[in-house]
């Protein structure tokens, strides 16, 4: 398969993903499994799991810690190979993916963000960004995703000047500034307090309103349920729950 | 105690995480311990053969050289103050001749007591017995002689002495300490295929040269605190009358110069090129122990929680530098001793000692030792006292993220002139300043290693160049056995092949100005001299002016005289006879001390008329062979040398040499250039792995990921060049410096192709430990780098 053939799925709709039937498939997980082999030790990290995210979505992913849930996302994100079952991007089976095409997949397609920023040292805010922007088909301009965040003022800023929350939020910006079509966040709330926190949140969210990202953020805070669309439990490798939130929360109210 | 045997363990662990690492710091260390041992091994070795020869063998403390002497002499000689015992022999050129070989050999025969023991300057017999007095055509020849041309005991071979052929039969093989580097007329390096020393009883000897009750040839010994000056001065008022040509000391006595400086080389390498690698060394072990325990700050700070004192964590990190440190020794200590005995055997085919003495001292690697760890705790010493100091709570703590500094004032977000992945390079760059500066010179210093082990090539065949094609550019350089009227010359001139003669006239003086003297040769040329030309400083071609003397430019120096002072020339052969002389030029000439005069106002000055000490010629290829068969023939001709055959014969011999000294230079260097540039890459993983496994998520391919290592290390490398010629060219001035003697000078020339071979070799082994770390960057473990801490 050809890298070039990895077509960004869906058309215009930016629907919110209430009703599934008229949305878009993004991912398609089937049957997915994960084994860790260290010497005669064999860890399950993912154990079957079938789900699918919907073009524009906001999901977000719960769950006791080693039930799976990072694994998943590295998975889906490109980091990471299955140990079997498939998943496909649009049209695209990732499991099937060359190194090569998946380096790729993530250059064009995929936005992630981390519970410990990784910001690099030696650039300032304004070049994070624009270290993503230079080898991207359609970005933003830098201050633009910098404007989304919050963080305009803060441009010529290094990580070393900036408040975890911020350097947070520069994180977005630069995932976010090649508009890609999923953002994936493993904990970005982590390392945080509740009200720097909330000033992430509202990041994603407004990103996820606006550019009509689908957007997957793993948290331990089961309060953070609220701004979700669909809302997915894991238990042991498995999907054990998954919910539709029928209204949802603004995060500025969220109960941390 | 047993948590001791804890950190033990995580010793062990994190010599085994870094054992590429270790090894090759521990491998720049084996280098400097190598040349150490290596140099010092070599040069005590051969300073142990010399002085236990010379002892054993009694090698005289004072020479002396006489026309004609009578032996009477002998018991004031030996009554002289502070003389042992005192040979007098009778030393004459010979010309030699093989069967198989066109052209004709040369030699000096040296009388024996004929008791068989010399007082002084005693043979070795290696095989066969001493020659007899009583049966004429026995001779004892030297080994190297002997072993050039496959002679034994028994073997025949025939000379022409004093104008008569004579058939010699081989009795002995013998070695003696006046002649452990025995070099021929017109030789640069010894040839002992065309140059023998041969031993006959004194009396034979004396009948054949007409010597009967004389000696034209000195050697004493002299007692342990002697006054050899004096002994020098005694001598000379004795011989005066009899043709002396002064006394000299050990010195001035052809071999023993040149195994002294021999030996003074040796000593000079091991104290210039060991220090560079500790240097290095030191650089390397601060580099890799600094990042180590940045890395284990949190786990230091829980040691030192858990209630471990500041002492024992410290001395865990300078175990881990006692234990590579340790490694690097035994390696070069091993590496040392194996190249230090081929050293000292390859000195041995080039002196003729009849035995090797391979000491072993054991001081030599305890000093090594202690110099080695030393070293490496000295570099390391910044990194142990920042653990011992810091304090546990601080250590728990994670360090503040690095400081960047923008490239100019505020970073203006712009449209920027370079990518950011340029940008991160250059502020990692200078985020370090001591770090890239120390790795550039580390870098550099191999490029100044290479360029001043190649270099010899070029100022050799510079030396060569000027010697044989500017200066002395005629085919052969015939000796009369005495100096010859003009009609000697006529002669020369009459013999098959000679297409052009040019007399020359040579004697024996000593130049004065105040305190400086030195005993030299005076050259007198003729006027429009084609063949043996007088070079001044920009080597071209000048005539010996018609009155005053020319000295070379070393010459000058020594006696600190300047064109136009007058400078005083005491005449040997004229007993001791002082004429005064301006200084009317300055030449360059990297043989010997020379001074020039014009050959006619050199005959005036000697008052003695028209004559020659000899005359060099210019001959037809063709009838080479009808020359040689001739000449021998000739008896005024007392030696000969051919210009061709000593050339090729100094050039094989030198690139022999240098062949070896630059292998061992080229893998120094090579190490040097691994060692730095290995190290620095692999601390750049290890501290920006999360930045790079970033890179690796947005979906920067890993060509682009490892560009951002890759360039910074090129730009290391590439800064380092041009530093590492110029410190090469400084190296050189030194090497040149230290190797210019009254025997020798050489040249400095450093072609452009040196200082491009030094680069590509330094550039290809950066390349190499490049790829290395860049397929660790290939394999880099996005997830676990990303999900962990700083
Ligand atoms: N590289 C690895 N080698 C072996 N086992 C691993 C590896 N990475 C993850 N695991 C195991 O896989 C399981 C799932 O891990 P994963 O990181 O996906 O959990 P998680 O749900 O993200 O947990 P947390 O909420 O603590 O981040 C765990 O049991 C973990 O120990
Ligand atoms: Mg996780």
């Amino acid at each position: 398969m050809k890298i070039n053939a990895i077509a960004r799925p869906g058309g215009s709709v930016r629907a919110m993903a209430t009703d599934n039937s008229t949305s878009e498939p993004v991912f398609r997980v089937e049957n997915l499994t994960k084994i860790y082999r260290t010497g005669d030790v064999e860890v399950r990290a993912l154990n079957g799991v079938d789900m699918t995210l919907y073009r524009g979505e906001m999901a977000v992913l719960l769950g006791p810690s080693g039930s799976g849930k990072s694994t998943l996302l590295n998975i889906i994100g490109g980091l990471d190979q299955a140990t079997g079952g498939k998943v496909w991007f649009g049209d695209t089976e990732l499991t099937g993916c060359s190194q090569r095409e998946l380096t790729r997949y993530r250059r064009d397609h995929v936005g992630f963000v981390f519970q410990f920023y990784n910001l690099i040292p030696s650039l300032t805010a304004w070049e994070n960004v624009a270290l993503v922007t230079e080898v991207s088909r359609h970005p933003m301009r830098p201050e633009e995703a910098l404007a989304m965040v919050g963080l305009d003022h803060r441009m010529s800023h290094f990580p070393a000047q900036m408040s975890g929350g911020e350097q947070q939020r520069v994180a977005i910006a630069r995932a976010i500034a090649k508009r890609p079509d999923v953002l994936l966040c493993d904990e970005p709330t982590g390392a945080l307090d509740s009200r720097t926190g909330v000033l992430v949140l509202e990041a994603l969210s407004r990103v996820n309103a606006e550019l009509g990202t689908t957007t997957a953020i793993i948290t331990h805070n089961a309060g953070i349920r609220q701004i979700a669309h669909r809302v997915f439990s894991f238990l042991d490798g498995r999907m054990s729950d998954c919910t539709v939130n029928e209204t949802r929360v603004d995060p500025a109210e969220v109960k941390w | 105690m047993v948590a001791m045997r804890m950190l033990d363990r995580k010793l062990l662990r994190d010599l085994g995480r870094l054992w590429a690492q270790a090894l090759a710091v521990a491998l720049v260390m084996a280098c400097g311990v190598m040349t150490l041992i290596l140099a010092m091994g070599a040069s005590r070795s051969l300073e142990a053969s010399q002085s236990a020869f010379y002892d054993r063998y009694r090698f005289a403390s004072v020479f002396a050289e006489a026309v004609r002497a009578p032996r009477h002499l002998e018991p004031r000689i030996q009554s002289l103050p502070g003389v042992s015992a005192a040979e007098l022999r009778i030393v004459k050129p010979v010309i030699i001749t093989i069967t198989g070989m066109t052209e004709p050999a040369s030699g000096v025969v040296v009388s024996i007591p004929d008791t068989g023991e010399s007082a002084v300057n005693r043979l070795y017999l290696r095989a066969g017995r001493l020659p007899g007095s009583r049966v004429p055509g026995e001779v004892a020849v030297v080994e190297a002689f002997a072993a050039a041309h496959g002679f034994r005991p028994g073997d025949r071979f025939d000379v022409v002495m004093n104008g008569k052929a004579r058939r010699l039969s081989i009795t002995g093989i013998v070695l003696s300490p006046e002649f452990i580097y025995a070099i021929g007329p017109g030789d640069m390096v010894p040839d002992p295929r065309r140059y023998g020393i041969l031993y006959m009883s004194e009396t034979v000897l004396s009948s054949a040269f007409g010597m009967e009750g004389a000696f034209n040839d000195a050697a004493l010994t002299t007692m342990r605190n002697a006054d050899t000056r004096a002994v020098i001065e005694g001598l000379d008022g004795l011989l005066a009358p009899y043709g002396g040509t002064g006394a000299y000391g050990r010195k001035d006595q052809m071999s023993h110069a040149f195994l002294d400086s021999e030996l003074t080389q040796l000593f000079a390498m091991a104290t210039i090129i060991p220090p560079i690698f500790l240097f290095v060394s030191a650089f390397l072990v601060n580099m890799i122990l600094s990042r180590l325990i940045a890395l284990e700050r949190e786990q230091i700070g829980l040691l030192k929680a858990v209630g471990y004192t500041d002492l024992a964590v410290g001395w865990h990190y300078a175990k881990l530098v006692i234990v590579i440190s340790a490694v690097g020794l035994a390696i070069g200590c091993v590496a040392g001793s194996w190249l230090g005995r081929g050293l000292t055997r390859l000195y041995g085919e080039f002196f003729a000692f009849p035995f090797l003495i391979f000491t072993h001292g054991i001081d030599l690697y305890a000093i090594a030792a202690t110099v080695t760890v030393a070293a490496a705790l000295a570099g390391a010493s910044s990194a142990i006292w920042a653990t011992v100091m810091l304090p546990p709570a601080v250590a728990m703590r994670p360090p503040s993220p690095t400081q960047y500094r923008s490239l100019a004032g505020a970073a203006v977000p712009t449209n920027p002139l370079f990518s950011q992945l340029t940008v991160m390079v250059f502020r990692h760059f200078l985020r370090w300043p001591l770090r890239s500066t120390m790795t550039i010179i580390g870098t550099a210093l191999s490029v100044a290693l290479l360029v001043t082990a190649l270099f010899s090539f070029d100022s050799i065949d510079a030396m060569i160049d000027t010697i044989f094609f500017r200066a002395d550019r005629q085919d052969a350089t015939l000796t009369f056995a005495s100096a010859s009227g003009p009609e000697a010359v006529t002669r020369v001139g009459d013999l098959p092949g000679v297409i052009r003669v040019e007399p020359y006239r040579s004697t024996a003086v000593k130049l004065k100005n105040g305190r400086h003297e030195r005993r030299m040769v005076i050259h007198g040329l003729t006027q429009q001299s084609e063949l043996s030309r007088v070079l001044d400083r920009d080597l071209l071609p000048m005539q010996p002016p018609s009155s005053g003397l020319v000295l070379s430019e070393r010459v000058a120096a020594l006696l600190d005289l300047q064109i136009g002072d007058p400078v005083e020339i005491e005449l040997m052969e004229f007993a001791d006879r002082k004429v005064s002389v301006p200084v009317t030029g300055i030449a360059e000439s990297y043989v010997g001390l020379a001074a020039y005069m014009e050959l006619t106002a050199l005959n005036r000055l000697l008052m003695e008329g028209r004559r020659v000490s000899g005359a060099r010629i210019l001959v037809d290829e063709d009838r080479l062979d009808e020359l040689y068969a001739h000449i021998k023939q000739v008896p005024a001709i007392a030696s000969l040398a051919l210009q061709t055959v000593s050339r090729d014969r100094f050039r094989e011999t030198v690139r022999q040499n240098i062949s070896y000294s630059i292998t061992i230079y080229v893998t120094l260097a090579i190490i040097i250039t691994f060692g730095v540039i290995y190290n620095s890459a692999r601390i750049q993983l290890s501290e920006r792995a999360r930045e790079l496994a970033s890179l690796r998520v947005f979906g920067f391919t890993r060509a682009e990921v490892s560009s951002v290592l890759l360039v910074e290390l090129a730009l290391i490398v590439i800064i380092a060049q041009p530093l590492g010629w110029l410190a090469g060219y400084g190296f050189a001035v030194l090497m040149i410096r230290g190797f210019e003697s009254d025997l020798f000078r050489i040249p400095l020339v450093i072609s452009q192709a040196t200082y491009a071979t030094a680069s590509l070799v330094v550039i290809g082994s950066a390349v190499v430990s490049a790829l290395l770390v860049r397929r660790r960057v290939d394999t880099l473990d996005l997830i676990r780098v990303l999900k962990t801490r700083d």
